[in-house]
C-alpha cells in the first residue's frame, strides 16, 4: 500500500505528533518501506488461525475488590511541570 | 407538515457507576467527593510501568447487570484499549470492551400509554470512568483530578427503539430501578452515577431509512434528557422542513437556555484504533459461574410491584411509584415491620415524600431519614400522640435533620392534647369568644361547627385531636 | 585478587569463607567505573555515594545478624527503564529526563529484601527501541572489546556494564532481542525469560505483550542465581504466570548427553554472517561431542515473525507511550497556548526521532483501514509461529541458532538506516512473538576479536533446559578463560 503525505500527516496529528516539513519524506521513506516489509504477513499461510492477543494462556485473572491505600501521595504529584490546589495545570480546556 | 407526521427514534447509551469499594484496575477506594488527586496511586495515574488487574467485582457485578436485563453472558469476553488524547485520560486510552463485551442481546420491558413495550439492549460492557477536569475562572487554566479515573462503568448500549422523551424517562426509570434493585450503582444522577448519552433522528412516518442521528452526551437529570429531547426533535425537523440536512454530530445540552449547542472544538476526526489490551487475560466465564449469579438475582421491581399490588392491595399507580425506586421500596417494606400500616406508608410516599423530593430535586436515596424514622412518625399519629398535619410538619423536621420522631415533637412541644379536661378548657373557651357562631350552629348552620374546630386548632397551633375537639363541641352545642 | 572479576558465586563464595568483606565489593566496582566509564558511557545515573552508605550500611547489619540474605550487599546495576522509587528513571529519553518514579518496580522490590546495593541506571535505546543503545537521549555507550564498535541494544549500557567490570551483574529488558543481542554483542550471558516467568510491573512498558525483564551476567551459574531472585509470581501483573519457584542454580548440571537439539537451517542462511555461521557449526561439533543429539529442522517464520514483531511491537508502543503528554510527570514544552499544542510540541520535543518512527508506524497499523492487513493479520501470524515452534518441542529439547546475524558493528554506521537495523533483529524476534525462553551465550570471537554468541531457545517455562544446555558448553569452552574485553580504541 503507497502512504500518502496527508495520510503520514493525518497519523501523524492522532500520535500528536508534530513534523517538520523538512523531515516528513524521510519519515514517509521509513514507513512505506517498512509498510512494503511488514505487508509479507498477508502471504503468510493463517487462513484458518485465530489471533493471540498475548503470550499467556490464563483466563479469568481477577483481583479481588479490597482497598489498598497508596499512601505517598506527594510522589504521585512530585514530577509534574505545572500544579495547582493538588491538581495538574493544563491550559483551559472548554467542555 | 407538522411534528406528528415524522417519527423520532431514539436509542440511549446509559454509564452505570458500580458500586465496588475499589476501583476497576487497582485498589483505590471510590468514594465520591474527596478532595482532588487523594484517591489515587501509580496505576489510576498512569505512572510509566504500571499494570491493570482487572476487579472481579466488576465482572460480577456486570453479569449481573445482563441477568436482570435478559441478556445473553458471553463466554468469551476481552478487555481492549480505546485510544484518545484527552487529559482526564491519563494513560490515553481508556480501557473498555470494543467486540466482545460481557453480555448482549438483552431487553427490558417499559410501560407505555399504549401498554407494555420492549426496548432491546445491544450490549453492556465494562470500562473505567475517566477523572474530572476544574476550571479555574480565574488562573485561565483547567485542573486535572483523577479521584474518578479508573472508577467502574458499565456501558448499557439501547437499540433504536425509543419514539419519545416519555419512553425514554420511563426506560431511564426502570434501567435505574433494576440497577438499584440487583446492588450493582448506587445510581446518583447528580454525582453523575448514571448518566446518558442520547442518539435522536426523526424521519418522516412510513420511511424506511433512519434519518441523521445526533447526539448529547453525559446528559445526568430527567427534567434536561426530557428537555433536549424535544428540543432537539423540533430542531431536526425544523431543518427537515426547511429543506436543510441534519448533521452527524455530537451536541452539547445547554440547561440554562434550553438549547443544544455543537461541541465542534473535534477538529480532528476520532480514530480510536482499538485493539486487545495485552496486559489483561481473556474473560471466559463458565456456565457454572453465570448459574450462580443468576440463581442469588435479588428480586426485581417487576415482581416486587406483583407482591404489592397481592400482598398490600395497593394501586398499580402506587405500587409503580413506589417500586421505581429500590430505595422508596426499601423504605416502604422496612417502615411497614416498625407500624405495621401499609396503607399510610404508602400514602407518606406516594404524597408528601414524593412531593419534597420532587421540590428539591432529590433522588430517593438521598433521603436522610430512615425507614424506622418514618415508621415511628406514623405510630405516632395511629397512636393520637400527633395529629396528620403535626405529621407533616415533623417529616419536614426528619428531611431538614433526621432524628426520632418523638424526640422532634417534645422539643417542638407539638405533642397532641388529648386530655379531655383540656380539651374541654379551650371548647369552653372558643364558644365564649364566639357567640354569634353558637348562634349560627343552632339557627342550623352546620358550617359554623367547622369555623369553631378550626378556632380552637388555630389556639393550640394544632395541637388539639381534631377527633376529640369535635365530639367535645357537638357535646357542648347540643348539650 | 582483582573483586571486580569475579562472578557473582565467586564474589559470595569469598564472602563466605570471609575473604572480603561487603563493602569492599561496592567499592571495588565504584574504583571500576571511575577509571572505565568515561570510555564506556554505560550509565544514566551513578549512585556512588549512595552505594557506598547503602554496602557499609548492610555489612553492618549482617555482622549484627540483622539480616541474613546470602546476597546482601551485593551491587547490580538496572536498566534505565525499570522504575526505582525516588532514583530517576528515565528510559534514556528527554520525555522522562527529571522523572523520579513513586515506585519500585516487582524487580527492584525484590533486589531490595535481599538488601542488594543498586550502582545505577544503566544505559540504553530511548524507550528500548532501538539494536545500538546509540538512540539514547543522553549519550551512546561503547563496547568494551572495542570502543568504536555500539554494544548492542536496546539494554547495551547494561551488557556493557557487565563486560566492562563496572557492575558484576545487571538487569535488562527484552522486547525483540534487548538482552540477547548486546549480550552476545558484548561476550556476556543474557537471558530472556519466559513471558510470564518475571513480573513486568514496574518496567516502562514498550510492548506490554512481548517485554520481559531478565538478567546479564558474566557467566550461567550468575544467570540462574539473578533468575532465582526476579522469576515468581506477582499478582500486580495479570500476565505473570502463578506456579511453584524453581531454584535453577541448584538445577544446573553439567551433562547434555541424549540432549535432543534442533539446528533450524533457515536461521543460518544467506543473512548471517560467515564466521558467525562458523563458530556456531564449532558450537555444534562440541554438543555432539558431548553426547547432544543434534539435528536439522526446517522453521520457515523468521521472516513472518520480524515482520509481525514490528506491526505488534509498534502498536503496543504507540498506545503505551501516549502517557507521555505533558501533563503528569513527563518533560512539559516550554511555549504553548491550548492543550493540543501542549500535547504535540512536548511529544515531538520529547520522544527520538526512532521513538516517532515507531510510533508513527504503531498508529497507522491500528488505524481505520489497516488494521485487519497490518494488527490483525499480525496476530494470526502469531498464531502461526508459536505452532510451528510448539511443533519443534515436540521432537526437541532445545533450538540452537546464531543470537546475530553480525558482530557488533560500527558507531554511527546504521543508526540512520532503520529497516537494516531492524532486520538484524531476524535470529531474537520470534522467540518473544512466541512467549519463549532464550539465553545467549559467547561462543567464540571473530578474528578481529569481536564475541559472538549463540541462542538457546527452550520451551515455556524450560528456563532449566536452556540454562543446564548453556552450562554444559561454558564448562567445556571456557569463553571467560580464552577471552577478555580490550577497551580498544
Amino acid at each position: 500500500m503507497k502512504v500518502s503525505k496527508e495520510e503520514l500527516l493525518h497519523i501523524a496529528n492522532l500520535a500528536n505528533l508534530y513534523l517538520e516539513e523538512g523531515e516528513i519524506p524521510n519519515y514517509l521513506n521509513n514507513l512505506q518501506e517498512i509498510l512494503d516489509f511488514a505487508n509479507i504477513v498477508n502471504s503468510a499461510p493463517v487462513e484458518k488461525l485465530d489471533i493471540t492477543m498475548n503470550a499467556i494462556e490464563e483466563k479469568n485473572v481477577f483481583r479481588k475488590d479490597e482497598v489498598e491505600i497508596f499512601t505517598d501521595n506527594e510522589s504521585l504529584l512530585q514530577n509534574a511541570e505545572s500544579k495547582e490546589m493538588n491538581m495538574f495545570k493544563i491550559p483551559k480546556v472548554i467542555n | 407538515m407538522t411534528r406528528d407526521d415524522y417519527e423520532v427514534i431514539i436509542g440511549l447509551e446509559v454509564h452505570s457507576e458500580l458500586s465496588t469499594k475499589t476501583k476497576i484496575f487497582c485498589s483505590c477506594p471510590t468514594t465520591f467527593g474527596a478532595s482532588p488527586n487523594t484517591q489515587v496511586c501509580p496505576i489510576c495515574m498512569a505512572m510509566p510501568g504500571t499494570l491493570p488487574v482487572l476487579n472481579e467485582k466488576v465482572v460480577e457485578y456486570a453479569v449481573k447487570a445482563g441477568l436482570a436485563t435478559n441478556c445473553t453472558i458471553s463466554k468469551d469476553s476481552k478487555n481492549d484499549r480505546k485510544n484518545y488524547f484527552y487529559p482526564d485520560l491519563p494513560k490515553a486510552y481508556q480501557i473498555s470492551q470494543y467486540d466482545k463485551p460481557l453480555c448482549e442481546k438483552g431487553y427490558i420491558e417499559i410501560d407505555t400509554e399504549s401498554g407494555k413495550k420492549k426496548i432491546r439492549i445491544t450490549r453492556i460492557h465494562i470500562e473505567e470512568d475517566a477523572g474530572k477536569l476544574n476550571h479555574d475562572d480565574f488562573g485561565g487554566g483547567s485542573l486535572v483530578d483523577l479521584n474518578r479515573a479508573g472508577v467502574p462503568l458499565i456501558e448499557i448500549v439501547s437499540e433504536p427503539d425509543l419514539r419519545s422523551s416519555q419512553e425514554v424517562e420511563s426506560y431511564l426509570k426502570k434501567l435505574k430501578a433494576i440497577l438499584e434493585y440487583i446492588e450493582v450503582s448506587d445510581c446518583k444522577m447528580q454525582e453523575g452515577s448514571f448518566r446518558a448519552d442520547v442518539n435522536v433522528s426523526v424521519r418522516k412516518k412510513g420511511d424506511e431509512k433512519l434519518g441523521t442521528r445526533t447526539e448529547m452526551k453525559n446528559m445526568n437529570s430527567f427534567r434536561s434528557i426530557t428537555r433536549a429531547i424535544e428540543y432537539e426533535v423540533d430542531r431536526q425537523i425544523e431543518l427537515l422542513e426547511e429543506g436543510k440536512e441534519v448533521e452527524q454530530e455530537t451536541l452539547r445540552w445547554d440547561d440554562v437556555s434550553g438549547k443544544t449547542f455543537s461541541m465542534r472544538d473535534k477538529e480532528d476526526a476520532q480514530d480510536y484504533r482499538y485493539f486487545p489490551d495485552p496486559d489483561l487475560a481473556a474473560i471466559k466465564l463458565s456456565d457454572e459461574y453465570i448459574e450462580n449469579i443468576r440463581k442469588n438475582l435479588p428480586e426485581l421491581p417487576e415482581s416486587r410491584k406483583q407482591r404489592y399490588l397481592d400482598q398490600y392491595k395497593l394501586s398499580e399507580k402506587d405500587a409503580n411509584i413506589i417500586t421505581a425506586s429500590k430505595y422508596l421500596s426499601d423504605l416502604f417494606e422496612n417502615a411497614i415491620k416498625v407500624c405495621n400500616n401499609p396503607k399510610a406508608v404508602s400514602n407518606w410516599i406516594i404524597s408528601d415524600i414524593s412531593r419534597i423530593l420532587n421540590e428539591t430535586e432529590m433522588d430517593p436515596i438521598e433521603i436522610p431519614f430512615d425507614a424506622k424514622q418514618l415508621g415511628k412518625l406514623i405510630v405516632l399519629i395511629d397512636k393520637g400522640t400527633i395529629s396528620s398535619s403535626i405529621g407533616k410538619k415533623v417529616l419536614e423536621e426528619l428531611f431538614e435533620e433526621p432524628r426520632d420522631p418523638e424526640d422532634i415533637i417534645k422539643e417542638k412541644g407539638w405533642i397532641q392534647i388529648s386530655d379531655e379536661s383540656a380539651i374541654k378548657e379551650i371548647v369552653t373557651k372558643i364558644l365564649e369568644a364566639n357567640p354569634q357562631s353558637v348562634a349560627d350552629y343552632k339557627a342550623g348552620k352546620d358550617k359554623a361547627l367547622g369555623f369553631l374546630v378550626g378556632q380552637a386548632m388555630k389556639e393550640t397551633k394544632g395541637k388539639a385531636n381534631p377527633k376529640m375537639l369535635n365530639e367535645m363541641f357537638l357535646k357542648e352545642l347540643n348539650g | 585478587m582483582d573483586i571486580t572479576e569475579l562472578t557473582v558465586h565467586e564474589l559470595l563464595e569469598k564472602l563466605e569463607k570471609n575473604e572480603i568483606e561487603i563493602k569492599d565489593i561496592t567499592n571495588a566496582y565504584l574504583n571500576n567505573i571511575e577509571k572505565k566509564e568515561k570510555d564506556v558511557e554505560s550509565f544514566v545515573t551513578i549512585l556512588s555515594e549512595e552505594a557506598k552508605k547503602q554496602a557499609e550500611e548492610i555489612q553492618e547489619k549482617k555482622e549484627k545478624g540483622e539480616i541474613n540474605s546470602r546476597f546482601a550487599g551485593i551491587p547490580i546495576g538496572i536498566k534505565d527503564n525499570i522504575c526505582t522509587k525516588g532514583i530517576k528513571t528515565t528510559c534514556s529519553s528527554k520525555m522522562l529526563e527529571n522523572f523520579i518514579s513513586p515506585y519500585d518496580a516487582t524487580v527492584v522490590e525484590k533486589l531490595k529484601s535481599e538488601n542488594m546495593v543498586n550502582l545505577g541506571k544503566l544505559n540504553m535505546d530511548e524507550f528500548a527501541m532501538g539494536g545500538s543503545t546509540e538512540y539514547s537521549y543522553f549519550k551512546k555507550t561503547k563496547n568494551p572489546w572495542n570502543l568504536n564498535k555500539v554494544p548492542g541494544g536496546s539494554s547495551g549500557g547494561s551488557a556493557a556494564a557487565v563486560a566492562a567490570e563496572l557492575v558484576p551483574w545487571a538487569l535488562g529488558s527484552d522486547t525483540g532481542g534487548s538482552i540477547r543481542q548486546p549480550s552476545s554483542f558484548c561476550g556476556v550471558v543474557g537471558l530472556k525469560p519466559t513471558y510470564g516467568l518475571v513480573s513486568r510491573y514496574g518496567l516502562v512498558a514498550f510492548a506490554s505483550s512481548l517485554d520481559q525483564i531478565g538478567p546479564i551476567t558474566k557467566d550461567v551459574r550468575d544467570s540462574a542465581l539473578l533468575l532465582n531472585i526476579i522469576a515468581g509470581y506477582d499478582k500486580k501483573d495479570t500476565t505473570s504466570k502463578n506456579m511453584e519457584k524453581i531454584d535453577y542454580e541448584k538445577g544446573l548440571k553439567n551433562d547434555v548427553k541424549g540432549l535432543k537439539i534442533a539446528i533450524p537451517k533457515e536461521f543460518y542462511g544467506d543473512g548471517i554472517n560467515r564466521e558467525v555461521k562458523e563458530i556456531l557449526q564449532k558450537a555444534i561439533e562440541k554438543y555432539k561431542e558431548m553426547g547432544a543429539e543434534v539435528s536439522e529442522v526446517s522453521l520457515d517464520i523468521a521472516k513472518y515473525a520480524l515482520a509481525t514483531y514490528y506491526i505488534i511491537a509498534c502498536a503496543e508502543a504507540s498506545s503505551n507511550l501516549g502517557r507521555f503528554d505533558g501533563i503528569r510527570y513527563t518533560y512539559r514544552t516550554k511555549q504553548y497556548s491550548n492543550l493540543k499544542e501542549l500535547y504535540k510540541k512536548t511529544r515531538s520535543e520529547g520522544f527520538g526521532k526512532e521513538v516517532k518512527r515507531r510510533i508513527i508506524l504503531g498508529t497507522y497499523v491500528l488505524s481505520s483501514g489497516y488494521y485487519d492487513a497490518y494488527y490483525k493479520k499480525a496476530q494470526q501470524v502469531r498464531t502461526l509461529v508459536m505452532n510451528e515452534f510448539n511443533k519443534i518441542f515436540e521432537n526437541y529439547d532445545v533450538i540452537l541458532t546464531p543470537t546475530s546475524p553480525t558482530v557488533a558493528f560500527d558507531i554511527g554506521s546504521k543508526s540512520n538506516n532503520p529497516m537494516e537495523m531492524y532486520l538484524a533483529d531476524i535470529c531474537t524476534v520470534s522467540i518473544n512473538i512466541a512467549g519463549l525462553p532464550a539465553i545467549s551465550i559467547p561462543a567464540g570471537v571473530d578474528k578481529e576479536g569481536m564475541p559472538i554468541g549463540m541462542q538457546i531457545i527452550g520451551n515455556k517455562f524450560e528456563e532449566q533446559k536452556i540454562l543446564n544446555t548453556a552450562y554444559a558448553f561454558e564448562q567445556e569452552f571456557k569463553f571467560r578463560e580464552k577471552y577478555k574485553p580490550e577497551f580498544k580504541k
